[in-house]
C-alpha cells in the first residue's frame, strides 16, 4: 500500500508545503512500510515530476491536461478522487493551503474517505495512524483517528521540516482520469504586489496591532518585514480599525500561522490573537505597556516605545547582514 | 430564489475550553453562539432575498439547544428553519454532517438556487463540510468569499486565495462560503425576535430524511482532546534602546538561530 501526497503547484512553480508533506509522507512511508507516490495535476507540468524525485518519491502520477490548466476545485477534486478510487492508498497528504483545504474535503467526499484537517503532528503505529489537529483555535489539540482503507489529512505549512532522501525510483507514469465539463470559470485574479513572501508560507512574520496608531504606522512593520525578507500581519484591532485588509490578520478568526519567528508590535496579546500565532517557534514583543499579555508568550520582550525600537532595530539588522 | 443558509451552532469564542475526565470536550456552563461564519451566510442569504425576492431557508445539524442558534437566525430575517437532531448524529464527523445536509437539500428542500455557509467552524475549523456538501450535490463551489453578486442565473464571487483574491463566475445553483469582510452582519431587532417566534422550525430525524445510522456513519474520531502546552514568558530585555536591539539581533542570531 501506498502515501499519496497531492502536490500543489501555482503557475508550474511547486509550492513549499508540497515539500514538507512529501518529506512526512516519506518518514510516515518509512515507519509504517509503505511506498511514497505523488500525484501531480496541472497542464505542462511533467517536467516538475524530477523536482519531486528529491524527496525519496517511488512513483510520481501525472495527470497532465489542458483542461487542468487553471485550477478549479471542482476538477482538481475529480482527478484525485479518482486517483483514491484507482490507487486505495493508506494515506493521503496535501497542504493546508487555500487550495489543500477545499480540494481535499472535496475529493474526500467523492472518494468516500475520512479526512482530518490542518495537522500539526502525524504518527504510525500498529497498521493504524493518529492524527493531531488544533480544535477551537489551538486553545486546544485534538488526537483523531480515521476509518480506513484510506485516510485523508491536510498538513498545516511550516510545521513539518523538510528533509530531501535518496534511494528511491521515482518513475513517472500518466494517469488520465475523465474531467468533469466545468460550472465554474475563473475571471481575474490578482496577487498582492511585492516581494515579501506569504503569510502562512513565511519564516518570519512581523506584525502590528493598535499600539501603532494608525494605517502609516503599518510603515514601520514593513520596512522591519523587509529588513528580516519577512511577511506582514496584523491583530484584529488593526484590522477593524481599517488600517490593514482582514487577509493579513493573525488569529482565531484570521490566518493561523507558525513561522520560526514571530515579530508582534504593539499588540496586546489577546486571547484570540494568540490563538493564530501561538505555535511559532520564536516569538519577539515590543509593546509600551508593561503588562501586557504578549510579555506572557514572548520569548523575547521589549518594553519601549515601538517608534524607537524598530527604527533602532532595522539600523541593527542592517549593520549586521 | 430560494436561498439556503447552512449553519453551526458553536462554542462562544471567548469560551475557556475545558477537558473533561473522558478526554472529551466539556459543554458544561458554555455560551453558545451562531458560529461567526456562518452570521456573514445568513446576512448574505438575507440580502440576497431582499434585493431579489424568494425565501431564505436555514438549516443546521445539532442537538436541542441548536434551536436557538436557528431562533437567532429567523429573528435576522431568515423565513424557515430545519434542524436535523438524531442521537446517531451525536459526535458526527464532516461526513456524516454533509451527508444529512446534501439528503435534506436534494430531497424534501430540493429546487435551491444558491447554498451559503461559512468559510469554517471556530470550533473544529476544519473547514470541511461546505466542499463535502458541494461535492454530494454536485455543487460549483466558491469558498472564502469576500464579494458576492448574484444575477441572470449565476453568481460572480471574489475570494481569498493564497497570497491574493480572484474571481470566478459560477452557474447557479451553487455554493458560496463566506468570509469574514463579505458583509456586515445585523442584530435581530425586536420586531424581527417576536416574528421569529411563530416562524416554522420543523426538526427532523434521520428517518423522516430516509436516513440510516449507517448511511451517517463518521469516519473521524476523536480519540483524546488535551489542553495545549503552555508557553512560557521568556527573558525581558532592558536598558537603552540601541542595547537592546543589540541584545535582541545577539540573540535571534546566536540563541533562536532565526535570523
Amino acid at each position: 500500500m501506498s502515501i499519496v501526497v497531492c502536490v500543489e503547484q501555482r503557475d508550474q512553480n511547486l509550492r513549499k508545503i508540497t515539500f514538507e508533506a512529501l518529506s512526512e509522507g516519506k518518514r510516515l512511508a518509512v515507519a509504517s512500510g509503505k511506498t511514497l507516490k505523488a500525484l501531480l495535476i496541472g497542464s505542462g507540468v511533467a517536467h516538475l515530476a524530477d523536482e519531486l524525485k528529491k524527496y525519496g518519491v517511488d512513483e510520481i502520477a501525472v495527470v497532465d491536461n489542458e483542461a487542468l490548466a487553471v485550477y478549479t476545485v471542482e476538477s482538481y477534486a475529480a482527478v484525485l478522487a479518482a486517483y483514491i478510487v484507482h490507487e486505495t492508498p493508506a494515506l493521503v497528504l496535501l497542504g493546508h493551503s487555500a487550495i489543500g483545504k477545499e480540494l481535499a474535503p472535496r475529493a474526500a467526499a467523492k472518494a468516500d474517505c475520512g479526512l482530518v484537517s490542518d495537522c500539526i503532528e502525524v504518527s504510525s503505529a500498529d497498521g493504524d495512524y493518529l492524527f493531531k489537529h488544533p480544535i477551537y483555535a489551538g486553545k486546544a489539540i485534538g488526537s483523531f483517528k480515521v476509518a480506513g482503507p484510506t485516510r485523508m489529512a491536510t498538513l498545516r505549512p511550516n510545521v513539518f521540516p523538510i528533509e530531501e532522501s535518496e534511494g528511491a525510483a521515482g518513475a513517472v507514469v500518466d494517469f488520465a482520469p475523465e474531467i468533469p465539463a466545468a460550472k465554474v470559470t475563473v475571471t481575474g485574479s490578482e496577487m498582492s504586489s511585492g516581494d515579501r513572501p506569504e503569510l502562512t508560507e513565511a519564516d518570519i512574520i512581523c506584525s502590528g496591532g493598535r499600539g501603532l496608531g494608525g494605517s502609516e504606522g503599518f510603515k514601520l512593520i514593513e520596512d522591519l518585514a523587509d529588513a528580516l525578507g519577512a511577511a506582514v500581519g496584523s491583530s484584529r484591532a488593526a484590522v477593524d480599525a481599517g488600517w490593514r485588509e482582514h487577509a493579513a490578520q493573525v488569529g482565531q478568526t484570521g490566518k493561523v500561522v507558525s513561522p520560526n519567528l514571530y515579530v508582534a508590535a504593539g499588540i496586546s496579546g489577546a486571547i484570540q490573537h494568540l490563538a493564530g500565532m501561538g505555535s511559532s517557534k520564536f516569538i519577539v514583543g515590543i509593546n509600551k505597556d508593561e503588562e501586557a499579555n504578549i510579555f506572557n508568550v514572548a520569548d523575547y520582550g521589549i518594553e519601549g516605545d515601538l517608534n524607537k525600537v524598530i527604527p533602532a532595530l532595522i539600523e541593527k539588522l542592517k549593520e549586521v547582514q | 430564489m430560494k436561498i439556503v443558509a447552512c449553519i453551526k451552532q458553536t462554542f462562544d469564542t471567548e469560551a475557556k475550553i475545558v477537558v473533561g475526565g473522558d478526554g472529551q470536550i466539556s459543554d458544561e456552563g458554555v455560551n453558545m453562539i451562531v458560529n461567526p461564519y456562518d452570521e456573514y451566510a445568513v446576512e448574505e442569504a438575507i440580502r440576497t432575498k431582499e434585493k431579489d425576492g424568494g425565501e431564505v431557508v436555514v438549516v443546521t445539524v445539532g442537538g436541542d439547544k441548536a434551536q436557538e442558534a436557528l431562533r437567532y437566525c429567523l429573528a435576522m430575517g431568515a423565513d424557515r428553519a430545519f434542524l436535523i437532531n438524531d442521537p446517531a448524529l451525536v459526535g458526527a464527523d464532516s461526513r456524516a454532517v454533509s451527508v444529512a445536509l446534501a439528503k435534506l437539500l436534494s430531497d424534501k428542500e430540493a429546487g435551491f438556487d444558491v447554498i451559503f455557509t461559512g468559510k469554517e467552524a471556530v470550533d473544529d475549523g476544519a473547514a470541511q463540510v461546505p466542499s463535502q456538501l458541494a461535492a454530494r450535490l454536485d455543487l460549483a463551489q466558491a469558498n472564502v468569499v469576500t464579494d458576492c453578486e448574484i444575477s441572470d442565473g449565476k453568481a460572480t464571487a471574489t475570494r481569498e486565495i493564497d497570497g491574493g483574491s480572484e474571481t470566478l463566475e459560477l452557474t447557479l445553483p451553487a455554493l458560496i462560503s463566506a468570509q469574514k469582510g463579505l458583509n456586515e452582519v445585523r442584530y435581530p431587532s425586536l420586531p424581527g425576535i417576536m416574528k421569529a417566534k411563530r416562524k416554522p422550525l420543523e426538526v427532523l430525524s434521520l428517518a423522516d430524511l430516509g436516513l440510516s445510522a449507517d448511511d451517517v456513519a463518521s469516519k473521524v474520531e476523536l480519540v483524546v482532546a488535551e489542553l495545549p502546552p503552555a508557553r512560557k514568558a521568556g527573558q525581558r530585555l532592558t536598558g537603552e534602546v540601541d542595547e537592546v536591539v543589540a541584545k535582541l539581533v545577539q540573540l535571534l542570531q546566536e540563541e533562536a538561530k532565526v535570523i
